[in-house]
Formats: structure tokens, sequence, C-alpha cells
């Protein structure tokens, strides 16, 4: 009833090839946007702000970049985390070389340079393929954190070898740093990744964005019917990596203030790779999804053994964290490989024709 | 700074030939080791395309699980075979548990679930026998400890000989495994299996009990990979870490190659530690072992895509 699409007719090309087809998926949106832009920062405490909806879109944001790669462009990476810190250090490098830059500007130029180090280790895509392409970016995921503690110049010699947020003002009101509200920067985190979405979702949904479903499907069979693998892949590459280095600026910058090289080494990776999967590979909507899952369960786990007065060590709780989480990437994928948007999608089927079977 | 690179480090290396040798022969010991988890890696990638992240941690899991039975007081040998129980006990729970349910999903799923048995070993195993440091049980399984002392060119070469053994052990299990895969039904129907899985099927070779066989032939692996490591280093959840130097292994190797793994490891177990000791530290700050093995491999992929010893890819449309 609620989703019944009958009666909604399209009269033109235009309207047919609009981002929401569908009324109830706009109206959907539309409440979405109101929460996440007017009701949860009215109403979110400083420690949600902190640890959910920080930190929930910036993993969208990563695994969104990520999913550009591996579940548009079929191209399997697990260098995600040395990116994000390809683009934290150049958002560090800038600020401290330029104080008095933007730093929505710096944050959104930093990308640029994790594209091109993405191009880079992107180039032996052309020739390997599948897990040996896999382990190829474990190349660039353990050599660029090598790079971030042993080139001094990129933390500007400090003697503790991490790079700390300066505090950066930005048309009169301090954005980042740790004089900066957590309300300020969830709304500058919202802005970048809401734009960012947005880009995505009309480049996935365009020629590159095809040339990259045809190179995932069956890279023999696009190059046959003309499509430049080249091209296709290294725009990939260069795509991805640049959301994955707006969303590691934005990680360090917005959310930890501080990070040293470790912080970016291959646990993150795979936090982002989980995120992709779980949430949906080929799936813009399902990173949200995914993060909210991988984000938001560590915080609920850890608020349940002292909700029903169990006492448990903290380091133990972390453990069962670890275990539960696992177990329940195993859990989702059994019952839905291909991620929480596909579940969302069928939810939407059967709304669709609701009440009635078929 | 080209002398530096180009002729300082071979000088050295003539001008110390013990020092050469003492390296060479430590890259060779961490080069089995890493051929070890490779093994293990090529073992189930064969038989079920899947590609086992979990071998990382099970050979962390093994080796906790014999020192924890240990310190319980079960005597040393005992513990062995108790490991291997619960290595079975887990080979089986995986394929009943995680795989049966996946079979013929994608690749990069199963390598998820994989990943998430990672994750759910690690967080089990550090409940049950904490995150500390672990000492392994070396001589009571009787390995001997001492060194000994060689002297060529006049210089001086230690050898330790729970490494020698670690060797000795290691070539073994790789010779037991060959004649086992090659020579036996259960290691021709595994072979088959890795060949086309329907046709095997259709034979009559069960997946299931194949499944359960390798990953536990995998769990075996990781003991003896576990027990040879923990002597050097101790036993703890960093051993991890040697995970991934296994995986360039198998790229330089090739990822379906028996042969690939052995000389793959060995590669790059000497090679990262020469280019660590001549080049590393003097020029780079030290440390590159962490990239230089994934390097090699990329680089040598860029030539032969399916690895030295890998199979031919053939792709049709």
């Amino acid at each position: 009833m609620l989703y019944r699409t009958a009666g909604q007719f399209k009269t033109s090309y235009i309207k047919d090839q609009a981002l929401f087809p569908v009324r109830q998926d706009a109206i959907l949106l539309m409440i979405i946007l109101a929460f996440a832009w007017v009701i949860m920062p009215l109403t979110a405490s400083e420690f949600t702000f902190q640890t959910l909806l920080i930190p929930i879109l910036i993993y969208s944001l990563a695994a969104m970049g990520l999913n550009i790669l591996t579940g548009f462009a079929g191209q399997l990476s697990l260098g995600t985390g040395a990116f994000m810190g390809v683009g934290a250090y150049a958002c560090y490098k800038m600020i401290t070389i330029i104080p008095e830059m933007n730093p929505v500007v710096a944050i959104l130029l930093s990308g640029f340079f994790s594209a091109g180090i993405g191009v880079v280790f992107g180039i032996p895509s052309l020739r390997i393929k599948g897990f040996y392409l896999a382990i190829a970016t474990l190349a660039a995921q353990f050599f660029l954190v090598w790079l971030f503690e042993k080139w001094a110049w990129l933390y500007n010699y400090n003697a503790s070898g991490a790079i700390q947020v300066p505090n950066m003002d930005m048309f009169g009101i301090t954005v980042g740093g740790p004089r900066a509200e957590s309300i300020t920067q969830y709304y500058v985190v919202l802005a970048i990744v809401s734009l960012l979405t947005v880009l995505c979702i009309n480049l996935t949904r365009g020629n590159l964005g095809r040339t990259w479903k045809a190179t995932r499907d069956m890279d023999i069979a696009a190059e046959l019917i003309g499509i430049n693998l080249m091209k296709s892949k290294l725009t990939a590459f260069a795509v991805s990596s640049y959301v994955i280095g707006v969303a590691g600026a934005l990680f360090v910058f917005m959310w930890r203030g501080a990070a040293e090289p470790n912080l970016f080494d291959i646990p993150l990776s795979f936090r982002v790779l989980f995120i992709a999967i779980i949430g949906g590979l080929g799936s813009v909507m399902g990173n949200y999804l995914g993060a909210i899952l991988i984000v938001g369960l560590p915080v609920v786990l850890n608020t349940v053994p002292e909700a029903i007065g169990l006492d448990i060590k903290s380091a133990t709780v972390e453990h069962l964290n670890i275990m539960i989480v696992g177990s329940l990437i195993i859990f989702f994928l059994i019952i839905e490989p291909h991620g929480l948007a596909r579940l969302w999608a069928l939810i939407r089927e059967k709304l669709i024709i609701w009440p009635f079977p078929h | 700074m080209l002398k530096d690179i180009l002729i300082t480090p071979f000088a050295d290396m003539i001008a110390a030939p013990d020092f050469l040798m003492q390296v060479l022969w430590e890259g060779l010991v961490s080069g089995i080791l890493y051929a070890l988890i490779a093994l293990g890696f090529v073992l189930i990638f064969r038989s079920s395309r899947i590609f086992n992240f979990a071998q990382g941690i099970m050979v962390v899991f093994a080796a906790l699980t014999l020192v924890g039975l240990y310190e319980l007081g079960v005597p040393a040998w005992v513990s062995v075979i108790l490991t291997l129980v619960v290595m079975f006990i887990l080979a089986v729970s995986i394929e009943k548990i995680v795989l049966r349910p996946l079979v013929g999903q994608p690749d990069i799923i199963l390598f998820m679930a994989t990943i998430g048995i990672t994750l759910f070993l690690i967080g089990f195993g550090e409940i049950i026998f904490g995150g500390e440091n672990k000492i392994m049980i070396t001589s009571e399984l009787g390995i001997p400890t001492d060194s000994w002392v060689l002297e060529p060119f006049g210089g001086l070469l230690i050898l330790e000989q729970k490494d020698v053994t670690a060797v000795a052990v290691a070539a073994m299990l790789v010779a037991g495994l060959l004649v086992f895969l090659n020579k036996t039904r259960m290691g021709r129907a595994i072979r088959a299996l890795g060949d086309d899985h329907q046709a095997a099927l259709s034979v009559g070779i069960s997946l299931q009990t194949i499944w359960v066989l390798v990953w536990f032939i995998a769990g075996i692996i990781a003991l003896v990979t576990g027990i040879a490591w923990g002597a050097r280093a101790g036993v703890s959840f960093a051993l991890e870490v040697i995970a991934y130097k296994a995986l360039p292994v198998l790229m330089l190797g090739g990822l379906e190659s028996i042969t690939g793994a052995i000389i793959g490891g060995l590669m790059i177990g000497m090679l990262e530690k020469l280019f660590e000791i001549y080049w590393g530290q003097p020029l780079l700050g030290g440390n590159t072992e962490t990239w230089f093995a994934f390097v090699l491999a990329l680089i040598v992929l860029l030539f032969r895509p399916q690895g030295l010893f890998g199979e031919k890819i053939i792709e049709r449309v």
C-alpha cells in the first residue's frame, strides 16, 4: 500500500531517467535528509556525534570510494587504509604550509593527491587480475604506511611522528582542531559527504559508470565492444582514490584530531572493505547501511553488558566484540551475499505488491 | 648516492662473507616458514578456489592451543595430539557452518567469509588464552635449543639447532604432502576437485569430505608453522603478521603451485633479509621488510601475471 507505484506515469524521458523515479523513494530520501540535516544535529549529544554520526558518515564515504573500484569496476583492493592516509597527510601538509587556506578546500584538494597515487598503484591492474591484484594493492598498503613513518617531512619532523590537527577557521567559525565543536564538524562532514554522494550516484549512472560495469562483468568482452580498458580501470582507480582520500582527510581532520601512521594500517582497510561488502557491492546506498552496522554495532555491544548489569572487563568486551563482528560478517554473507542493499531492494519489491504475494 | 646503491652493498658482502651467510641463513629459515603458510593457502585454494585469509590466524590459534594445553598440565606430546583434534574440529565446523552455505558464491564473498573467520578466531583466542606473549614449549617437545657455531672463511656462523630442526621438519612435511597428493586416493581426489568441481563430483568424490580434509591438513601445517615460528619469536597474536608475508609468496609462486609456494617462500625470505641488511638499513631507515616482498612480487607479476609457477590464465569470452 505504502509503496504502490501504480499510477505514477512518466510522460517524458527526463522524468523516466530522474534520480528517483518512484515518488516514495524521493519522499523517503527527504525524510532521511531531514533527519540528517535538522533533527539529528538538534537532538544528538556530544557522545553520539563523536562515536556514531561523524564516523558513520566518514566510513560510508570511504566505503563508497572503495565500492566504485571494487563494486562498480570489479577491481578488488585491499589498500584503502593507505589511500585514506595519503589524503590525510596531503591535507596536513597543505594546511601547515598555507595556514590561511580554507579547510574545506584543503580537504577537497587532498583527494587529488591520493587520486594520483591511486592511479600509479592502479597501473598493475592492467596486467594483473583477481586475487593477484588484491595482493598487489597490499603493496601500496604496506609501502605507503612505511613511508608515512619514515618520511619525516610528511609530519613536519615532529618528535612524536604523529600529525596533529591545528585549529582551523572558516568564515570566522572554527571547524577543525581541538577548539572545534562537534556540531560544526558534523555539518562540514555531512556537506562534503552529501556532495560526493550525489556526484558518485551520477557518475555511476552515466557513461563512465557503464564502462566500469562492463569492465567488471567481463573485461575481455568489454574490450571487444570497444571500451578502452586502460581508461576505464585507471579512471576507476582515480575516482575511487579521490573519494577515499577525501574520506581520509575528513577522518583525521574532522574526527580523530590526530593520527599516527599505524592508524592507516591494514585493519582500517578491512573495516572499509567489510562495510562495502556487507552493505552491498555495486550499490551507493549500501555503503551507508554497512557503515551504520559496522560502526554502530561495537558501540551498541559496548553498552550491553552495563545495561544488563553484567560485570565484564573492558578487554574481554573488546574481544567479544571482535568475535561477534566476525560471526556477523559470516552470518550476513550467508543470508544475503549481495549485501544489505539487496536486502532492502527485496523488501521494497515486496512492499510494492503488498498485501498480495504476487 | 649511486655508489651507495650499486657498489657499497656488494663490497660489504664480499668483505664479510660469514655475515652474508648468516643473513642468508636467517632469510632461509623465515623463508621456510613463509613457504609453509603459503602451502596452507595453496592447498585450500587448489581444492576449493577459496582464498583462505584465515591461514595466518590458524597458525596462531594452533600454537596458542598447544601452549595453553601444556600450561594446563597436559604432557607435551599429548597436547600436540589434542591440538590436532582441535584443528580437526575447527576444520569440520568451518566447513559445516561457513563454507557449505556459501558454496557457489563469488570468490570475493568466500574471501570475506575467511576474514570473518579470522576475526572470530582472534576474538575467541584472546578470550580463552589471553593476549599476552607466551613461550613455545620448545625443549619439552624434544627440539634441541643449542646452536652450532661454524667458522667459514675464518668468520663466525651461528646455526640455531631449532632452526635446523624447523627446516628439516618443513622439508619432511612438504615431501610427505607431495607423496600424499600424488600417490594416494585422497590426494588424487583433492587434485581432481581442484581441476574441475563438477567433473570430480560426478565421479563420486565427496566435496564435503575433501574440504574438511583440506582444511585439516592446513591445520596441521598451521601447527607445524606455529611451533617453528613460536620457538623463534614466542606465541602471540603478533604472529598473525607473518600471514601477510605469505601473500607475496603466493603471488610470486602462483596461487595454485606447491613448488611455487616453496621456491617463492625461500626467495622472498632471503631477498628481503638481504635487502633489509644491505640496502634498507643504511639507505632507507630500515624496517623495509614490511613492504619489500610485496613490491618484489608486484614487479615479477608485471611480467608474469600468474606468478612464476601458477597455471597460465586462459581467458575466453
